[in-house]
């Protein structure tokens, strides 16, 4: 685990410290067995051609988990997510070079919680926002 | 000229219908399995010593998991307790995102019952011609009635 950050050390417009990933075929085929989500078009060439999609894709809610762990390891384990969304504009294919990270929107506190707020997303090998979301979390003070 | 609603009678009925509950029990083994699907290596979702140092009674869930794909205990017996069910106007559909809000870690140990109901239905004029977004919110309760997670999904058919 990276080391634990705090509200006060947190600047807008800063970025969320990037997590890479790459997905083999094998790894989908093991997110499909842990998540329960079997639709072939994840492991099963001759069902994604025959879907116009140009191979196997990644699946969605491995991108939403990938981006949910990006914040974990983010707030750090006195921190909290909250809240994120993730919208699934384009589609990703294994074997590209994967970088989730994002940008600090706003910072408060609101109660006892010391909240941040940013805008993440999941960008391919050619730098493209495939997969863009916010977030809503809250980090430890040091008061 | 705009094409007529696609949005029927039916859909608006079930807006906002719960469902009966879905009830699992949150297992470690799953978690381990799903963690590692992930390539997420934090103790807290597979050393259950380190995870009760940190005051947990046991692994927690990494976020993003989905207890309502886990085997269920119980599942509503009646088709119709199952939450309400329309004709979607399209054969093509697609999963256009999630929303997670989390209230408490979901630990191993848990016992969760969970219920859906459709949030929204809305239609926009895209470039194919008429898209359906329907919003499926999925809200889910500890073993104290204690509300864990909601999510969110969006599903556009077109």
């Amino acid at each position: 685990m990276a080391e634990q950050r705090y509200w006060e050390d947190i600047e807008v417009d800063a970025p969320v410290p990037p997590l890479m990933k790459n997905a083999t075929p094998r790894q989908l085929v093991q997110w499909a067995g842990a998540s329960g989500d079997y639709y072939e078009i994840h492991y099963h060439e001759k069902t994604a051609l025959a879907n116009m999609l140009p191979g196997i894709i990644v699946h969605g809610a491995l991108k939403g988990a990938w981006l949910g762990q990006l914040l974990s390891d983010w707030v750090g384990e006195k921190g909290r997510v909250k809240k994120y969304s993730v919208s699934y504009r384009s589609m990703d294919v294994p074997g590209d070079s994967l970088t989730l990270t994002g940008k600090v929107t706003k910072k408060y506190v609101d109660g006892k919680d010391h909240v941040v707020e940013a805008e993440i997303w999941l960008q391919n090998g050619k730098g493209e926002k495939t997969t863009p979301g916010t977030a809503v979390v809250v980090f430890p003070s040091k008061k | 000229m705009t094409q007529g609603s696609v949005i029927t009678d039916e859909m608006k009925k079930a807006i906002g219908v719960e469902s009966e509950p879905t009830i699992v029990l949150i297992e470690k083994e799953p978690i381990r399995r799903f963690a590692a699907a992930i390539g997420d290596n934090n103790p807290l979702y597979r050393d259950e010593e380190y995870a009760k140092k940190l005051g947990y009674r046991s692994i927690i869930a990494p976020p993003g998991y989905q207890p309502q794909y886990s085997f269920p205990i119980k599942v509503p017996q009646m088709r119709a307790e199952a939450g309400p069910r329309f004709r979607l106007p399209f054969t093509r559909n697609l999963n256009g995102g999630d929303e997670y809000e989390f209230f408490q870690p979901i630990q191993a140990g848990d016992v969760l019952s969970i219920t859906r109901r459709l949030g929204d239905v809305y239609e926009r004029d895209g470039r194919m011609g008429k898209m359906l977004f329907t919003i499926n919110e999925t809200v889910f309760r500890n073993q104290k009635g204690e509300i864990v997670l909601i999510m969110r999904g969006t599903g556009i058919s077109y």
